[in-house]
């Protein structure tokens, strides 16, 4: 077959007996992957799912354990909006931006909610419990400005309910 | 589950599945797409539940979690079958009277029925609704009858027919013949005939073969692919198995981009179904056709969705594009002919092959056979999802399906393909849809995205929604996008803020030239369209602009104010309380006025107002505030 499995039992050969911490979690993840080096985003998209960002170390880890150079894993974590290399808060609030959440006023939302929550996009409140990030279009685009909290969405957002919309989540 | 090992056993599986349908029992259908559930139908499925079994009817009713229906304006939407009732605006509060009236007395629950605002007419079954009566749904009607995590429902409805037919009745060159004659053009957006992208793939040379599902809806505006793979992923998922069988390839991807978990999940869902069945995997139907199909998540990058660029991604690397002097259908993942189409395109095909190539070209028009989706939104009464057979006129489409625009207010433009289409002014209303007429006007077809614009929109500043939407999505590969985007951005961004010079208009223009020639992929040669579609129908509010430094549609923060009429004013003290800065003064009985330099202009106020009393103000002078001191307000009404 393809040298591509033929790295594969290799990587299998190589692999540490025990691992520890950081190095034990990406190991179950990249096992389960079949140590496959195409899977390096998907590898990531896991470890950011589970952790909410990507220490240094853990793009270390990814890099010897999958045997992709490190730029290249460092690349990628850079180059995706999925990826936090700093710790986010635990709410991911998101602001719709597409276009048609913008026709129906999706600036104001924006800025109501730095208001109420007295940070900048992409930033995080100082009690760790919101990240402010926007995204382009969430797809819902009928029931515009839409906003998520951690993956919820919520639709037809006008200014005056942003504060109960927040209050949801503690 | 039992294996399928042939056409017959697939034909016995459906009789017996529909045999059990027969048997009249009810049926709920309630929508749990993304834009229903945003609305709230999860708690109404919930409180659907709970009620049914509090009346112990459990065993005589069936609850179905479907795919949108496209009219999520409407939403939270459920169905009663066999008698087929449509309910929207559903709460959970609702529960009780659905179940005890419709379920159990057949009666129908009139203040759920669809109202034409218009007519006041009220709607018992879908094609009563205006929105749906004037459109042709081959490819979403099954939405609202199949439960997406279930393979078992998609089988009952003739799910896999095609590809048995294809498998066993067709030669590989058939299949592809079949679709070229069909004259099926890519519904990413580009239009390409797919047949013929097939043909290239299957004539590469090369034994392994790809090909992929594009998934990657990353248009702002637009969100059909998403609906379908949601909805129904098993048709997508049987059109890239005929798709492999006819251009020899042994293996599929499917990706789906960072922002659609739900998408994900059915469609993973789906192959692990159609695994089990024997419908993929080795000897497929008992054919000796071996087929896998993986799933690949995006991560978030609009450019990703280019073809080199998500091949790029699929091999583990930066989603960036590639020049492709030699096509990805001939060198594409990991430099193997790779045929990339959109989810719509893979949905068509089942349905071609099964009703025939003269069935497809007879919906549509000469050029563009077959129907189109579009996410019909913005300033429009019926917003949704909106299957119309091409060549339908913009007019009839937010007119007659759309209902016009929202609060009566004037049409200004309709916004097509996303950032690489282009505004439509209304001069052409009476356009045909389809891609070549969009093209004959600057614009594109796109992926589908419909967004309607009217007199509050700022053309200007729509185009600087869409430079400034690329330049943080270009990938800064090649210099003509990345640094012509940087400076278009600078200059709309001045423009919108009154800081423009009449000299810029020439700039832009040159810059959108450069682009347009040089660019490496379509991201960088589209990016300009809409400021050249824009400029080109709206010249006179670019001057304004320029000149008068006013934005005639009031919507350029920096060029308005904000201004309350004394005379409308009830003293209510709304706008005040949501005044971020305090800039409003006035109290109870006393007329409210704005500090003009305290004022944000957030628009706070102005959405809190149910008095119309605040005004905005462009390029006009502000009238002084009330007299020094107060001014009582007579009350309406009185207390």
């Amino acid at each position: 077959m393809s040298s591509l499995q033929l790295e594969r039992v290799k990587a299998h050969e190589r692999r540490p007996i025990r691992l520890q911490g950081v190095a034990a979690i990406v190991n179950r993840i990249v096992e389960e992957y079949g140590y496959d080096k195409s899977m390096l985003i998907q590898v990531l998209l896991r470890l950011q799912k589970s952790f909410s960002w990507l220490p240094m170390e853990m793009l270390l880890e990814v890099s010897k354990q999958l045997k992709v150079p490190l730029s290249q894993v460092y690349q990628i974590a850079t180059f995706y909006k999925a990826f936090s290399l700093t710790p986010r808060g635990r709410h991911l609030v998101r602001v719709c931006m597409g276009t048609a959440c913008k026709v129906r006023g999706a600036t104001n939302i924006l800025e109501k909610i730095q208001r109420v929550l007295k940070i900048e996009r992409d930033e995080t409140t100082p009690d760790g419990r919101f990240t402010l990030e926007t995204i382009n279009c969430a797809g819902c685009c009928a029931l515009g400005p839409v906003i998520t909290v951690d993956g919820e969405y919520h639709g037809n957002v006008k200014t005056h309910n942003v504060e109960k919309i927040l209050e949801q989540y503690r | 589950m039992k294996r399928i090992d042939s056409p017959e056993d697939l034909e016995k599986l459906r009789r017996k599945l529909r045999s059990k349908k027969k048997t009249d029992k009810t049926t709920i259908s309630v929508c749990v797409s993304t834009g229903c559930v945003a609305l709230g139908s999860i708690k109404v499925l919930e409180a659907i539940k709970a009620e049914l079994e509090r009346q112990g009817l459990v065993e005589t009713v069936n609850v179905k979690e479907t795919g949108c229906l496209g009219f999520c304006e409407q939403g939270p939407r459920l169905s009663i079958h066999p008698k087929e009732i449509c309910y929207f605006k559903v709460k959970p509060e609702d529960a009780q009277e659905i179940v005890s009236k419709t379920v159990i007395k057949g009666e129908v629950v009139e203040r759920l029925l669809y109202k034409d605002p218009a007519t006041g007419k009220v709607a018992r079954r879908l094609d009563e609704i205006p929105f749906y009566r004037h459109q042709v749904r081959p490819l979403l009607a099954n939405n609202e009858r199949i439960d997406p995590k279930s393979i078992n429902d998609y089988i009952a409805l003739g799910g896999y027919e095609a590809l048995a037919k294809a498998l066993f009745k067709m030669t590989p060159e058939d299949v592809i013949e079949e679709i070229k004659r069909a004259n099926l053009r890519g519904r990413g957006g580009g239009g390409f005939p797919t047949g013929i992208k097939w043909e290239t793939t299957r004539k590469a040379p090369g034994h392994l073969k790809y090909v992929i599902v594009n998934c990657d809806e990353g248009d702002p505006g637009a969100f059909m692919d998403r609906s379908l793979m949601e909805g129904n992923p098993h048709s997508v998922l049987e059109g890239l198995i005929i798709g492999g069988y006819a251009i020899g390839a042994g293996e599929g991807f499917v990706y789906v981009r960072e922002e659609y978990p739900l998408a994900a999940e059915n469609i993973t869902n789906a192959i692990r179904q159609a695994e089990e069945y024997g419908l993929l995997g080795e000897n497929i139907l008992g054919s000796g056709f071996n087929f896998k199909v993986r799933v690949h998540r995006g991560a978030g990058a609009f450019v990703s969705g280019e073809s080199s660029a998500l091949m790029n991604a699929i091999e583990g690397c930066i989603g960036e594009p590639r020049p492709k002097y030699v096509h990805t259908a001939v060198k594409g993942v990991w430099g193997r002919p790779s045929c990339l189409n959109n989810v719509k395109t893979w949905a068509n095909i089942p349905l071609i092959i099964l009703n025939g190539a003269e069935w497809f070209r007879k919906i549509g028009t000469e050029g563009s056979s077959g129907t189109a989706i579009f996410s019909l939104v913005g300033k429009v009464n019926n917003t949704g999802l909106v299957e119309v057979p091409m060549g339908i006129t913009l007019r009839d489409l937010i007119y007659k399906i759309g209902g016009g625009i929202k609060d009566g207010k004037k049409f200004k433009a309709v916004q097509t393909g996303g950032p690489s289409g282009g505004f439509i002014p209304e001069q052409y209303l009476n356009l045909p849809v389809d891609f070549d007429e969009l093209n004959r006007v600057g614009s594109m077809m796109g992926s589908g995205g419909m967004v309607v614009m009217d007199e509050d929109t700022c053309m200007v500043d729509a185009a600087r929604f869409f430079i400034d939407f690329l330049l943080e999505e270009s990938c800064g590969k090649c210099i003509p996008c990345r640094e012509g985007l940087r400076v278009l951005s600078r200059i709309l961004n001045d423009i919108c803020e009154g800081k423009g010079v009449e000299e810029d208009v020439m700039i832009v223009e040159e810059i959108a030239e450069t682009m347009r020639d040089a660019s490496l992929c379509a991201l960088g040669t589209t990016a300009a369209n809409p400021v050249l579609t824009s400029l080109k129908y709206f010249r006179d509010e670019w001057d304004q602009h320029l000149k008068a430094k006013r934005c005639p549609a009031k919507a350029c923060k920096a060029l308005v104010n904000y201004y309350i009429e004394p005379e409308k004013c009830q003293a209510c003290q709304l706008c005040r309380r949501e005044c971020p800065t305090g800039a409003i003064l006035g109290g109870v009985e006393q007329v409210h006025w704005i500090e003009q330099d305290k004022c944000v202009k957030c628009g706070s106020c102005y959405e809190a107002c149910r008095f119309n009393a605040i005004v905005k103000l462009s390029g006009e002078p502000i009238p002084p505030p009330p007299p020094e001191g107060t001014k009582p307000v007579r009350r309406r009404g009185g207390r």
